[in-house]
Order: structure tokens, then sequence, then C-alpha cells
């Protein structure tokens, strides 16, 4: 376990910052991409790229804040930085700004903060911190009260209404219950209460647009100009991309401007069509080695909390990155989703970085504990 | 479950459960991925032919170019059917913020009516909001200006310039050549039925009558077109390949401006029709009919008001006399009956018969008269066609009877059509006991033949027909095919449109062929002979017939009063004339409607159209 991929950052000069080097490498590789990427779907737009490379400076500064943070400070502060996100959704139900037909924003005159995103990290955190101050495996009392800490700001979230991340932050809020060691048994009865859930999901909570897209989803085809324009043309830039690509900003799908949302959202399609197969296998790599890595960070953490924390935050950025590859291939219904890292886009970012950061602090502040 | 409840944490235990899920969770991630890459390889790999032709599809738009239609010619090389630019102003309705607004300033501008801008608004209804519709066409130079000053503030209003037909000469040829229109829906399903559509997706116009309906398909080219890349709202990116479209061909026809002007001149006084075909190869010389209308009201869709007019007319101008006119040919058949009555050895150059003045079949006292109340007195076949006489023919007629003339005429070509270059043709009637029973339901009788024997009753004929069935007298029993285009060329070669005659008659003595001539000839150069008159003084010998049909029937025992009765009842002149009188080049048959006698009015005017081409020297080298 102590080869060069696993690292041993304790001898890294990067260590003495709280940086894993090999984290590190690659979210740089990622982003290095990504920017590449970013580029040419932006239609070569300086601006843009200006623009995404000063929030990128942002979420990596804020990566290595968080980093410098010690996991039992974390601990201390998860459920009261729970209860401060619930406030602000709150607050954002009785005085939010609307925005695109959902209320999910809060003006705080100098900026436009959105409470979900703090939500997105306080979940996993106070939920890590609810199970881990038992003894694992946990209780059904336990995991009930686990998952009341998802069910609040998740309906909170929901009602904005915001299904996307709401659903992802419940998620969040699972994996820590699932990396807890929650029976399978469990897991069972649970899946099946959820299925028992999608109708009633889908009759009486889902708007008319969101029930659209999973239409749409169903058969893209149905509507070639509306609603399943983005997807058609997305995955014709997939498909005509080829094994080896059409090359870089030399993509006809993306250029001419035939693909929606393409310096966004529909990033991924954009990647497809200009590197290919071969670039998705290079893109997949990168994701595959960063999740494997902060796996393995977790799993050496040497307390519970930390474990789970970096677990559940682990298993969140794969979520959005299979999401995203999912509704842009047409395999799951078009939610906005974000490509991590690639996308273009501010607040999603500085969270998932700041995430990062915690990964880091787990990986590289170490308290001295006598196994038993 | 007892385990669990131990106070003291197991950290080696959570630690392993923890690992546990934590290598679930990797292979779970692992398994999904799995499950994009093969999602991938499906799109990108396995559909990507698929993918790939819809890509170039989205990117790809063929634009298709419309031909240049090839241009008419006259004998001599004078343009008769033109394509000039023409500017029209267009809009494009997805460009156009306020549609109201735009057309109240482009209102203060240039003139356009109420019904061009509903025309226009129905368009942008029924059409694609991207399409650009025409507002007005033929825009003058000044409006050109006009807008072209302000283009800047009309975004999505654009003059556009096409290639319009235009025919310099307006009403001269129109009958001949015919005009183009906007192609409709019908024609549309025929093209598509022809499997021509293809070739007409930048077209507008196809022929509608006359030449340029017969010749379409050469006139009109193949499209060309160019490959443009586009991007997502349709805008031009560049152009990735041209095919040029390849212009149509040019005819050359055997009509003269010059002979083609003198018809239109001499016919003016008159409804009628002048056709001069040459009897050798059928190449049609003149070819007018009056009155004539401008053909070029047509070509950007005329409008109602005009259409009425030249609908409603009494003189009926939309009707091609030329070869929709359908005469009783009246006396200008006895040259072809006397042919039927030497080779059939009815009659023979001897044969002479009395001619009271009239003629009675036997056991009837009913009078079939000559058109000399007194008679000619002792007849042969010279003085039978040189004067006219009816009464020889009548007598001649009955002892030929129903079925030869029937049979022998037709061979000539009367009663079918001539098989001229254009479409709008009459085969008239060349009646038989077949027809008579199909037609009236009734037998024929040996009273339809005697008037029949003088071109009356049923048979009826088009000027053009009779031109052409005069053919074989002068060819030796060899009919031609009329055409008035005499070559295509492309620019670079040409070839002649050749239809070498077809021999019709088995000639039984080449001498009769001969005799009928002359008969003809005697007509003109002889004193008494009834187109003696009207060719003193001709500097060339010319042959020809008279011929005056009877519209009112007359009383037995009355008189014809041309005064007397209306004018649209009085008689049709009739003339057929051809010279050289030994080889001749021109046929010309003069048809006037109400006009009175043959000899007195129309072959005055065959004789002013062949003094022209002799002066001019048509055909000379011919």
């Amino acid at each position: 376990m102590n080869d060069d991929f696993t690292g041993n950052a304790r001898h890294s000069r990067l260590a003495q910052f709280h940086i894993d080097t090999p984290l590190l490498l690659g979210l740089l590789a990622l982003i290095g991409f990504g920017l590449m990427v970013l580029y040419s779907a932006s239609g070569q737009s300086i601006v843009m790229m200006e623009r995404q490379m000063i929030r990128l400076g942002i979420a990596l500064a804020v990566m290595v804040a968080f980093a410098q943070i010690k996991p039992q400070t974390l601990k201390r502060w998860s459920f009261p930085l729970f209860l401060v996100g619930v406030a602000l959704l709150v607050a954002v139900m009785l005085v939010g700004s609307v925005g695109k037909g959902a209320q999910r924003w809060l003006d705080l005159g100098f900026m436009m903060f959105q409470p979900s995103e703090v939500m997105k990290l306080a979940v996993p955190m106070a939920v890590a911190w609810f199970i881990s101050s038992h003894s694992l495996p946990p209780r059904i009392w336990h995991l009930l009260g686990g998952a009341l800490l998802c069910v609040v700001p998740t309906l909170l979230i929901a009602q904005q209404p915001d299904l996307g991340t709401s659903i992802l932050i419940a998620t969040a809020g699972v994996f820590v219950l699932f990396l807890s060691g929650m029976s399978w048994r469990l897991i069972a009865v649970v899946a099946g209460l959820i299925s028992a859930f999608l109708p009633i999901l889908w009759l009486f909570l889902m708007r008319e647009y969101q029930r659209q897209r999973v239409l749409t989803f169903l058969n893209p085809e149905s509507d070639p100009l509306g609603s399943g324009y983005h997807i058609i043309q997305s995955k014709i830039a997939i498909g005509s991309g080829g094994f080896d690509g059409k090359g870089w900003l030399h993509g006809t799908q993306s250029q001419l401007e035939f693909l929606p949302e393409r310096h966004t959202d529909f990033i991924f399609a954009v990647l497809s069509e200009e590197f290919g197969m071969l670039g998705v296998l290079i893109l997949l790599a990168i994701y595959l080695f960063i999740i494997v890595r902060c796996m393995i960070i977790s799993s050496r953490a040497q307390d519970n909390y930390s474990k789970l924390v970096a677990g559940s935050f682990t298993l969140t950025f794969f979520v959005y990155v299979f999401v995203n590859i999912g509704m842009v291939s047409g395999l799951l219904p078009v939610v906005g989703v974000p490509l991590p890292l690639v996308s273009f886009g501010g607040t999603s970012m500085v969270t998932l970085m700041a995430a990062f950061g915690v990964i880091m602090s787990v990986g590289t502040h170490k308290r001295m504990l006598a196994a038993p | 479950m007892f385990k669990k409840r131990v106070a003291i944490q197991d950290f080696a235990a959570e630690s392993r459960l923890f690992n546990q899920r934590a290598v679930f969770a990797i292979l779970f991630v692992v398994l999904m991925f799995s499950i994009i890459v093969f999602n991938q390889y499906q799109l990108q790999v396995v559909s990507y032919q698929d993918y790939q032709t819809r890509s170039e599809g989205n990117r790809i738009k063929v634009v298709p170019l419309a031909p240049n239609r090839g241009l008419i010619y006259d004998r001599s090389g004078i343009l008769l059917a033109e394509n000039r630019p023409v500017f029209s102003l267009e809009l494009v309705p997805e460009q156009i913020k306020d549609m109201t607004a735009t057309l109240a300033e482009l209102a203060a501008l240039i003139e356009f009516s109420a019904e061009q801008q509903d025309a226009f608004l129905k368009q942008v209804r029924a059409q694609r909001r991207f399409n650009s519709i025409t507002l007005k066409e033929q825009l003058n130079d000044q409006e050109v200006a006009i807008l072209a000053a302000n283009q800047h503030r009309f975004p999505g209003v654009t003059v556009e310039a096409r290639l319009s037909r235009h025919y310099p000469f307006g009403d001269l040829f129109t009958h001949a050549l015919g005009y183009i229109g906007k192609i409709n829906t019908r024609e549309l399903q025929q093209l598509e039925l022809d499997g021509e559509a293809a070739n007409y997706a930048a077209s507008r116009d196809i022929g509608k009558i006359g030449l340029e309906r017969f010749y379409q398909r050469e006139l009109h080219g193949t499209m060309g077109y160019q490959e443009v890349e586009v991007n997502n709202r349709g805008r031009l990116i560049r152009v990735l390949r041209s095919v040029p479209a390849v212009s149509g061909q040019n005819i050359h026809l055997g009509l003269d401006v010059g002979l083609q002007l003198t018809a239109q001149q001499i016919l003016k006084q008159h409804r009628g029709a002048i056709v001069a075909i040459d009897p050798r190869d059928g190449a049609v010389l003149a070819f007018y009919s009056n009155p004539s209308y401008d053909a070029n009201l047509f070509v950007h869709g005329i409008s109602s008001a005009n259409y009425n007019e030249l609908l409603n007319s009494r003189d009926r101008p939309l009707i091609n006399r030329v070869t929709q006119g359908v005469y009783p040919p009246a006396s200008t058949i006895k040259p072809h009956l006397a042919l039927l009555g030497l080779e059939t050895r009815t009659i023979t150059t001897s044969t002479k018969i009395w001619d009271p003045g009239y003629y009675t079949l036997p056991n009837s006292d009913h009078r079939f008269r000559d058109h000399i109340r007194w008679g000619h007195g002792w007849v042969d076949i010279y003085t039978a066609i040189t004067k006219s006489c009816d009464t020889f023919f009548y007598d001649m007629g009955i002892k030929l009877g129903i079925d030869r003339i029937s049979e022998y005429m037709s061979k000539m070509g009367f009663g079918e059509k001539t098989g001229i270059d254009i479409l709008e043709e009459s085969s008239a009637n060349m009646p038989s006991r077949g027809w008579k029973r199909a037609r009236h339901n009734q037998p024929w009788y040996p009273g339809d033949t005697v008037p029949l024997s003088i071109g009356q009753s049923y048979w009826t004929t088009t000027p053009l027909q009779l031109a052409v069935a005069t053919t074989p007298l002068l060819n030796r029993g060899k009919l031609v095919t009329p055409h008035m285009v005499t070559a295509f060329s492309n620019g670079e070669t040409t070839a002649a449109n050749n239809l070498p005659p077809r021999q019709v008659l088995e000639v039984e003595n080449e001498q009769n062929y001969a005799v009928v001539m002359d008969t003809m000839h005697q007509t003109v150069s002889i004193l008494g002979g009834t187109a003696h008159r009207a060719f003193i003084g001709a500097q060339y010998s010319s042959a020809g017939k008279t011929g005056t049909a009877q519209l009112a029937a007359i009383a037995q025992d009355a008189k014809y009063d041309a005064d007397a009765i209306d004018e649209r009842l009085r008689d049709n002149a009739m003339y057929l004339g051809y010279a050289p009188h030994d080889k001749p080049t021109i046929l010309v048959v003069v048809a006037l409607e109400n006009a009175g006698g043959g000899g007195s009015t129309a072959a005055p005017l065959a004789r002013q159209l062949m003094d022209y081409y002799f002066t001019a020297g048509v055909n000379r080298d011919e």
C-alpha cells in the first residue's frame, strides 16, 4: 500500500500545507483537460476562459483553505453548520430571489448566495457526525436519525424547486449511512420503499417541466425540435466523434452551435465530439484516479467521522460525474448537473473544491491513535 | 446483535467494515464507468456512421442553383426570347420584428398595391418564417435605388435579382413561342410523375404554352447545386462544393422576324391566321394569328383584369388560329381532290362536264349551286380549278364516293394533327361514314358527299393543316412534319432538328402531280384565274388556290348578299399558295374570318407575304 500511487504525502513538501499530491495532480489534470475543452466549447472565448480561470483560482484557494482545517474541528462544527444551512433554506423559502422559475438564491447585497450549496457539504457532515458518535455499524435508531437529517433539507430544497440538487444532497447523506455499514437487508428495504415512492414523486411532487424532461428522456425523437432537441443533438455530437474525434476546435456540432448548452451542462458532448472515445476514456481515467485516490484517503483516515465524510464526498463527486455523462449521452433524463471541474460555472465548483479540501484535510491531518 | 452492544468501539472491525463498503463502492464506480464506456462504444463506434451522417446533415445544406433558360432565336439569329435581370422586393419574416411597421415604412418609399400586400401576408402565414417572401416583383430602377439607399433601415428586407423571361417582340410571336409562368401544383405533380421534379428544385417557371412548353425540357437545362456549411440558424458559413447549373439549350427557329412583321401588318384588319412553311422540309417560316396579345403579361402572373379582358374578348385572342382555328377549307382542297380523281382515273385531263350553274343528284330536285349562278358551261379539270367550278367537283366527288375521298385525304394529313412542335393543335375533321355514324348516329348520304367535294359541310381544317396537307401534292406524295425549331445549340455545338418527309401516297402516275401543280399555277398566271388579279406584276412565278367558305346557309334560289347578313356570318376567305410554281420553297395559307372572297381578300395578303419573302431573300440559302 505504500507505492507511488497510494502516495505517501508525509514526505512531500506540499504535505506541510496539508495538500495531497496525487489528488492535486489528478485535479490539475482534470482542470487542464477541462479548460482545453471549454476553450473550444466557448467558441474560443477569451473572456469566458478568464472568468473560468478566476473561478478555478478561487476554488483552489477554498480547497487549500479547507485542507487546513482539522477534521476534529470540522466534526465539531458539523451540526451547527447544518442548523445554519437549514435556517438559510428557510430564509430562501421566505425571502429568496426567484430566478428561472425557482426560488434558490439569497441576495446578500454584494452577491447572490445559494444555501443549497452549503447543504451539499453540511448534510453529509452532519449525518457523519451523528453516526460516528456511536459505534459502527449503526443501529436502526441511529440510521433513522441520520435519515431525518437528510430528509429535512432535501424537502426544503425540493420545494424551491430544485429536484436535482435535493436528490444529490439526500444521496450524499445516504452514502454516509451506506459506508457506515448499514445492513444490506435494510438497504434492500429502503430501496423497495424508494421504488414505491417513485409514483408519488411523479404524481405529486414533480413539476410539469420535470415530468417533461423524463418523458423526453424516454423518447427524445418524439419532439426533435422541442425538448428532445438537446439530447438528440448531444447524441449526434457524441456519435459523430467516433473513436478518435473530429479534432480539437473542429467539432461541427459544437462549433456551428447545433449543440445547446455546450459550454455548461453539455460540455461532455463537445469533448466526445472533438476527442472521440479516446478522449472520453482519458477523462474517465482521470475521474477514476481521483475517486480511487479519495477512497484510499477515506479508508486510511483514523476516525469514523473522517472516513464517512471523505467517502461520502467522493461518492457524491462520482454521482455528479455519472449523472452528467449519463444525461448528456442519453442514459439518464436531462437534469441540470454540471460536469465537475469541466463545465463552465461558479458556485458548485467552489463547493466541490471545498469538499476536496476536506478530503485533503482528512488525508493529511494525522492524529496519533493507538489501535486497540 | 449481542456483541454489538459492547460500549467500547471495535476500531479494527469498524475499519474492516468501512473498507468493505469502500471496495464495494469502488467496484460500483467501475461498473458504472463501464456502463458509460459501453454506451460510448455504442454511440461512437457501433453507430458512428449513423451519427456521422446526421451530423453532416445538420451542417451541410444543399442549395440548388437554377439553370438559365435557353434562348430562342429567329432564323437569322435575332433574339425572340431572352432572360433579363429583374429585381423583386423580398422580406424574411423571421428577421423582421414588427411586420406592420415595416410594411408601413416601405409603403412610404415605394408603391405597392393592397392586393400585393394581401398576397404577401398570405404567403407569410403559409410559409416558414425564415423563407424569403416576395412583396413586389419587377421593381424599376428608381425603386431599386431607393431601396438600396435605405437598406440599413430595414433588416430582413432585400432586393433580389433574378433572371426573368422577356419577349422583346411582345405580341408578335406569342402564339408560336407561348410563354412561361410559375410552376403550379398540377405541373409539379406531372414533373414528379416524369421523375423530373428534382431538377426543378430551384426553378420557379415552366413553359405554359407554345414552344416554351413543347421544348420545356431542352430549354430548362440541368440544375446545379452548392453544398454549403451552415450553422444552427441556417446562416451560411462557407461553400464546400459547387456544381454549376447547365443552361438550357438555345433553340433556333425557322421563323423570320421580317416575314412575321409582314404577316402581322397585313392581318391587321382581320381576324385570321397566316402560316408559311417550307414545303420541302416543313420548317415554319411565318406563324401569326390575329388578334394576338403580349406574352410578357403572363411571365410575372397576369392581373385578373387583363386576363378577363383577353378571355372574354369577342375576337378571342387566346385562340391560336394557325393550329386551333378550325375552318372549312372550301375550294382550297380542289387540287387535292383533283389528284385523287386523276390517280383513280375517275377523271382524266380530257374529262369535260357541262355546268349549268348547279348540280342535282339522280332522283332528286335539290340543286347544289355553283358560285356562278349561270354556270361555267363546258368545264375540264384546268378550268374547274382556275375558275373554281363547283359543279365539276360535285360530279367528281359523287363518282369518287366518300370512302375513297376520306381515306385519301386522311393520308394527305387532313383530319390529323400535323405534329408541329406546339401542343395547342386541333386535328379538325375529315369526315367518313364511320365518323358520321359515331358522331351523329346517321348513315352517310350521297347528299353529304356533294358539299364535301368543295370543302364544305363536315370537312374542316386548320390553316396549318391545310398547308401541310398540300405538301404531298408538291413532293410527289411526301408529307412533311411541320416544325418551328430548326436547330438546337448550347453555345458550342449545334444540332439540326431534321424531320424527313414521309411518303404517304402511292404514286400511280408521276404526271398527275405535274397536272395538279399546273392547274394551280394557271389559277395565278392566266387571265380569269381566281388568283390572277392578286398576283399581277409579281416578280416570281407562283401557284395557288382560292377558297370562300360559306358560313350562313343560303336558301334555295336566294342570293348571297354580304351587306345584308351579320358581319360574323359572312364568308371566310381562304388562300393556299406557293412559289416558285415549279420548285416551291414557300407555301402560304391565309385564312380570314368573315372577310369575303378568297381571291379578292386572302390572295392579296399571300402575295404581300411572298413579295417580302422574295425581296428580302428569306430562305435564300436553302
